[in-house]
């Protein structure tokens, strides 16, 4: 079931187009990566989640109904600019945000307990957050995001001024309360913990989505008949008798073994491939290259263009 | 707890537990007491200081006239001893010469010469020793030539003072005695009050939001919050702030004030001459003093308190709502304290007006100028305060509130607009016609 879905939203701005009839569902309990250039839009769209803004056409629809004012306080949203009163103190403010997003004051001091603890940062308590690094506020910020248990947690940029030990321990973090059932919309230009974290994903560029759905078959969708081989032999051979059928990227000689990179055209299989390989070397291993999103990204948006 | 309160709280108790509210609160009624006491305890200090003066009196009408008291003596020397000390007066025992001329009669001048500055004190009595001996010997010498029998005393008959008593007829008929000076004081108090703290506190809003805007937290807050609901929460709490500092203050300064009516009549007994003699006229008076208090107690009665106390809260809240609405807006639409300037100018230009034409019409509360601007929203919380002591028309002040509360109503739900754009629009210069772009604008 869907927890959260945007149909043919539109804004516009004065006269700029930030969202152009976008549509996107995120399954309840999984990963939703939202992708896109910057100022494609990805920012309006989560503000309108948030119902920072309204759409100017287009429903929003949560836990199988229309969105209601009141659905905030089941949404955690940490914003790419981010930041905190730097005179307040730690604790006071975190209580402040966690009780702004409906929680009872003595909730949110249980909570932030579990948190503080578990993060071992209770000694900041009664620190003013100017006091702290760049790294222990987002920390700080991490914990007010997701304080009050929010059914979907949206993460812009999570990982940005983390050191890789503190964005490994939010990384955990962020799958095991997917495990708990949590549904998070994660937005972010690093394709590899997209790779990493996304179970869907939707592409959003120039206010259009130009892509969506789940993140493997994607990536299979884009993969274009290339394969990784490994060899014993003699390239010329290869090169000799089959490189007029196919075309062969990159091929290296250096190694234990030869490899090469090879792509059949339109019309040919895998399995003629390895038949015509068989006959000329000995192959010693034999993958299908599946492109990274990182690449898909690139192809996608460039397309577009 | 609703979500405005809870904005509310949080911009209301960050605020009062500062180091500089607190110091604030303390020091100013103490800075004010220290302006008021100060200068009268230093006043009433004599100055103790023996000196002797030496008199050359080249006209010889004041000889042997100019009296010592306890500190400053007058010694009168002879032409040769003053051709002997006039140029060597440091080594001499004197503190300073005074010089008289022949000729006193025509120039009305004498030279007062010391090493030493002369306190003001010691020349005006000098001056006014030597005044009342000649007016003395002039009027001696009028009597001589005209020959009027108790002259002196016939000229100091015509002497008189006027005391005009104000009497405002009430609705009833019925005759108060009024006090323009009442009404004035209240009036520029009241006036007065009103545009320090929109000033102050107005500013202090924009200050609140542009630090919102400047860490980045705005976006969090207003993904739980609306922000009309943000801005108004930080509004009223800072309001709130305002109102406990102005209560405290009230407080102090009714302690203060008691507290130093305590200690006058302790600072009056050391006595020089002069100051007894200050103390006996004084009781002379004391019968006049005493009516004076009694008019100002009646006068006092006169003034309409509750209307007046009423008046100025509404107009105090609702001149702090207008303008301070529009110090959110400047604030949110603005990324740093330099672009500020550009869109403060006209805000505070109306502020600064009204309290000019206060001054105005504090003197001629019934006049066009008093009148129109005590009509227009931006002016009239100002202005009208320092006419409602002088009584004002009903219909006058209904129209001023309906028009004031229309307007702040207004500016208020415009803010909004420009507040819920301006917050998170960053690196963009904002220009006026940005802003009204911004007021039509969707949510």
């Amino acid at each position: 079931m869907d927890l959260f879905s945007a149909q043919e939203v539109t804004k516009t701005y004065s006269n700029f187009k930030a969202l152009s009839e976008v549509s996107i569902s995120v399954p309840e309990g999984t990963v939703f990566g939202l992708l896109g250039p910057n100022g494609a839009g990805k920012t309006t769209l989560i503000r309108i989640i948030n119902q920072i803004t309204a759409p100017d056409s287009g429903t929003i629809w949560f836990q199988g109904r229309q969105m209601k004012p009141d659905d905030i306080y089941q949404i955690g949203y940490l914003p790419e600019e981010r930041g905190l009163y730097k005179k307040m103190k730690v604790g006071e403010q975190a209580l402040y945000l966690g009780m702004l997003k409906g929680l009872s004051r003595r909730d949110a001091m249980r909570e932030l307990k579990i948190w503080f603890e578990k993060f071992e940062i209770i000694s900041w308590w009664d620190k003013k957050v100017m006091e702290l690094s760049k790294g222990m506020q987002q920390k700080v910020q991490f914990i007010c995001t997701v304080l009050h248990k929010p059914k979907l947690m949206i993460f812009d940029e999570p990982f940005s001024g983390f050191d890789p030990i503190n964005a490994e321990i939010l990384k955990e973090e962020i799958l095991r309360m997917k495990r708990e059932g949590a549904t998070i919309i994660f937005s972010t230009h690093n394709m590899e913990s997209v790779e990493e974290l996304c179970d869907h994903i939707a592409l959003i560029d120039k206010s259009k989505k130009i892509l969506d759905g789940p993140t493997l078959n994607i990536r299979e969708q884009y993969k274009s008949n290339i394969f990784d081989v490994a060899y014993k032999g003699d390239y010329a051979k290869i090169e000799q008798q089959i490189g007029h059928k196919y075309s062969i990227l990159a091929h290296d000689e250096t190694g234990r073994t030869n490899s090469l990179k090879i792509q059949f055209l339109n019309g040919s299989s895998s399995g003629m491939l390895i038949k015509d390989l068989v006959d000329q070397v000995e192959i010693v291993s034999f993958n299908e290259l599946i492109p990274s999103m990182n690449e898909v990204f690139i192809k996608v948006v460039k397309q577009n263009a | 707890m609703s979500k405005i309160g809870l904005v509310l709280t949080r911009e209301y108790t960050t605020r009062v537990r500062k180091k500089s509210f607190i110091v604030m609160t303390i020091l100013m009624p103490a800075l004010m007491a220290a302006m008021f006491i100060l200068p009268s305890y230093f006043m009433s200090q004599d100055d103790t200081k023996e000196r002797t003066i030496a008199v050359y009196d080249g006209s010889t009408i004041l000889l042997g006239q100019l009296e010592s008291n306890n500190y400053t003596k007058f010694k009168f020397i002879p032409e040769a001893e003053y051709l002997k000390i006039k140029d060597h007066l440091k080594t001499s025992d004197f503190y300073a010469l005074l010089v008289i001329q022949p000729n006193l009669l025509n120039t009305n001048t004498v030279q007062l010469i010391s090493a030493s500055n002369i306190p003001f004190d010691l020349k005006y009595q000098i001056r006014d020793k030597i005044r009342s001996v000649i007016e003395k010997e002039k009027m001696a010498d009028v009597i001589k030539q005209t020959n009027v029998p108790d002259l002196e005393t016939r000229i100091a008959a015509t002497k008189t003072s006027i005391n005009v008593n104000t009497i405002k007829l009430g609705e009833s008929g019925e005759a108060k005695k009024s006090s323009t000076e009442i009404g004035m004081v209240l009036g520029y108090i009241f006036g007065f009050v009103i545009y320090m703290f929109i000033l102050l506190y107005g500013q202090m809003v924009m200050q609140g939001v542009m630090e919102e805007k400047q860490s980045r937290i705005v976006e969090v807050i207003i993904s739980s919050v609306k922000p009309f609901e943000l801005m108004m929460g930080k509004i009223i709490g800072i309001a709130m702030v305002g109102l406990t500092q102005l209560f405290i203050w009230i407080i102090l300064g009714v302690a203060i004030i008691s507290g130093a009516r305590g200690m006058m009549p302790a600072a009056q007994h050391a006595g020089s001459a002069q100051e007894i003699i200050a103390q006996s006229a004084a009781q002379a008076n004391a019968p006049a003093e005493l009516d004076k208090m009694q008019d100002i107690l009646s006068m006092m009665g006169s003034v309409n308190f509750p209307l007046i106390i009423g008046c100025f809260i509404f107009f105090f809240i609702g001149g702090y709502l207008l303008y301070s609405s529009l110090f959110a807006a400047v604030g949110s639409a603005v990324d740093a304290q330099e672009d500020a300037q550009q869109f403060m100018m006209p805000i505070m230009m109306p502020i600064i007006l009204a309290i000019l034409v206060m001054m105005s019409a504090i003197k001629n509360p019934e006049g066009p100028v008093a009148f129109w601007f005590s009509m227009i929203p931006f002016t009239s919380p100002v202005v009208m305060m320092a006419r409602i002591p002088f009584g004002v028309p009903y219909w006058q002040l209904a129209l001023s509130m309906v028009l004031l509360i229309a307007t702040f109503v207004a500016m208020v739900w415009a803010a909004g607009k420009i507040y819920r754009t301006g917050i998170l629009m960053y690196g963009k210069k904002a220009s006026w016609k940005e802003l009204g772009k911004w007021l039509t604008y969707k949510s």
